[in-house]
């Protein structure tokens, strides 16, 4: 399967891991990446907080560039939530306001290029995974399953809103990971605070906000009995990773939950060695977690856990008989 | 969800404030920013609500009513971390996200905010894109701190070093090819958004 592939700033270095990890793994999916020749930066989330029209045509370089290159394909994929929006909504903006589009190709003109919009399909890494491979195609590839190991699925905001091409079942609790992850072997547990924000840029202009959020996504994934939590994007592994060891000096709290990129929990279930998929270049480590790791499926376990509701369960209802 | 319809231009006219009018035309597409019905929804989705000066929902009720420095100076756009809970909440389908993009870089155009910071660390970032063609986080993070919280660059340099000693992070910025042509590309825009 050929795509064109967008890696972004971050992959190529706050998020090598997230690189690494994905180059180890695309032969064993039959993914064939192309690398978008001499891309530039997204612009994030800040360039179109100063301008408006060169922040699409920032984009819009990257969009005119992949779109000449695309051949035998017309998807262009990228890894980080950031990327992959502003190249989603600029492709949509102009697709649904023709008067910016003339002016985005306006100003690409001046570069000796051009875009027509719709010519992509933009889609997540994640997307491709779960609704291109598949499920079934990526649990034929497990050789070791994750068996014991609790991960917290963490989809944060921006690949699942606002979705501007309606690639999710659901904007706020959806369930791609979740599926991706069991069919890789592991126990997922119940997270709800799986699409609530990591902070953003607020670590760096505004760190006490950063750190109230920071702290609710790691409590919840402790209380829910994670091992790890799993992302799909640099800058929520970056926020919960490296920050959550600021977060525990802030509130003098000692949380330890490592977060690891999906494409490395594939890598580990398709046999890889940790190092090859950049386990290990995190913050909190993961090797206290990933030992959890057992060989025969928690069946019984699981089993023995199961019990009849009790009368303190829950709100008090009348019961009957 | 069903769209809800939007009304026509003339229809909206006599209740727009030139104010709302500027905001709504600023903003990709339509923003549907005058349907706004003072719900709160966006508010109480909002995981920065607590901090802001002025909830989403009262903010627009400002834009309404023409208070357009009162507006540009309120930290409520800069605290929008873009997580689009508010946008894909919101009954009446508004952009939220998107007009606090328009707001922010309305008060930077204006120079109208109280504290600096926020718009300076977009400013910081758009200035090495523009100068490399990719953002550099070491020179950004130092830049912006030795100008913001110089004291906080002695408790941070710990996870930097932690960063470079992981190859998480580089010590000098990568120039893309074409970068004559990115700047082509960006002077050209920039002209572009200036006329109307």
């Amino acid at each position: 399967m050929k795509m064109l592939f967008y890696p972004g700033c971050s992959m190529q270095r706050t998020a090598r891991p997230y690189l690494d990890s994905l180059m180890a793994i695309r032969e064993t999916i039959g993914l064939e990446l192309e690398e978008v020749a001499d891309w530039n930066c997204c612009g994030a989330t800040e360039y179109m907080s100063v301008h408006r029209v060169p922040a699409l045509a920032l984009v819009g370089r990257n969009l005119a560039i992949a779109s000449r290159q695309a051949e035998g394909t017309d998807t262009l994929t990228a890894g980080c939530s950031a990327c992959y929006l502003n190249l989603a909504k600029t492709d949509q903006q102009m697709r649904e306001d023709p008067r910016l589009a003339a002016k985005v190709n306006d100003a690409l003109h001046a570069g000796g290029l051009s875009y027509a919009a719709g010519s992509l399909k933009v889609r997540h890494l994640l997307d491709v995974v779960c609704n291109d491979v598949g499920y079934e195609a990526v649990q034929a590839k497990v050789v070791r399953p994750l068996h014991g190991l609790r991960l917290a699925p963490y989809y944060g905001c921006q690949v699942v809103r606002p979705d501007p091409d309606s690639r999710w079942d659901d904007r706020e609790h959806p369930t791609a990971m979740d599926r991706l992850l069991r069919a890789l072997g592991a126990d997922v547990v119940d997270y709800p605070l799986k699409t609530q924000c990591c902070g953003g840029h607020m670590t760096v202009i505004g760190p006490d906000v950063a750190y109230g959020l920071i702290r609710r996504l790691v409590h919840g994934a402790a209380t829910a009995g994670a091992d790890a939590i799993v992302t799909l994007c640099p800058m929520c592994q970056l926020n919960l990773d490296a920050y959550q060891i600021e977060m525990n000096k802030h509130y003098g709290t000692s949380y330890a939950i490592p977060v690891l990129y999906f494409t490395q929990l594939m890598g580990l279930a398709f046999g890889k060695a940790p190092a090859e998929l950049g386990i290990g270049k995190e913050f909190v480590p993961a090797a206290p977690a990933l030992s959890r790791i057992s060989d025969r499926p928690p069946a019984a376990e699981a089993a023995k856990k199961k019990r009849r509701p009790r009368a303190a369960d829950g709100l008090p209802m009348p019961r009957m008989g | 969800m069903s769209a809800v319809p939007s009304p026509s231009a003339a229809d909206r006219a006599p209740e727009c404030s030139a104010f709302l009018r500027e905001v709504m035309d600023a903003t990709p597409g339509d923003s549907r920013l005058n349907m706004c019905i003072q719900c709160g929804t966006c508010g109480g989705s909002c995981p920065a609500g607590p901090e802001m000066d002025h909830t989403p929902r009262r903010l627009f009720a400002m834009i309404r009513s023409g208070l357009r420095d009162a507006v540009l100076r309120s930290n409520t756009p800069w605290y929008c971390v873009s997580c689009y809970f508010c946008t894909v909440r919101c009954p009446q389908q508004i952009h939220i996200t998107d007009v606090m993009y328009t707001l922010k870089g309305m008060a930077i155009g204006a120079q109208l905010y109280r504290d600096n910071s926020p718009p300076d660390f977009s400013q910081t970032f758009v200035d090495y894109v523009e100068h490399y063609g990719r953002s550099f986080e070491l020179g950004l993070a130092t830049r912006f701190s030795l100008r913001h919280h110089p004291l906080s660059l002695a408790s941070m340099a710990p996870m930097g070093l932690g960063m470079l000693r992981r190859g998480r992070m580089e010590l000098v910025p990568h120039r893309i090819e074409g970068m004559a042509q990115l700047t082509r590309i960006l002077d050209r825009a920039k002209a572009l958004e200036a006329t109307p």
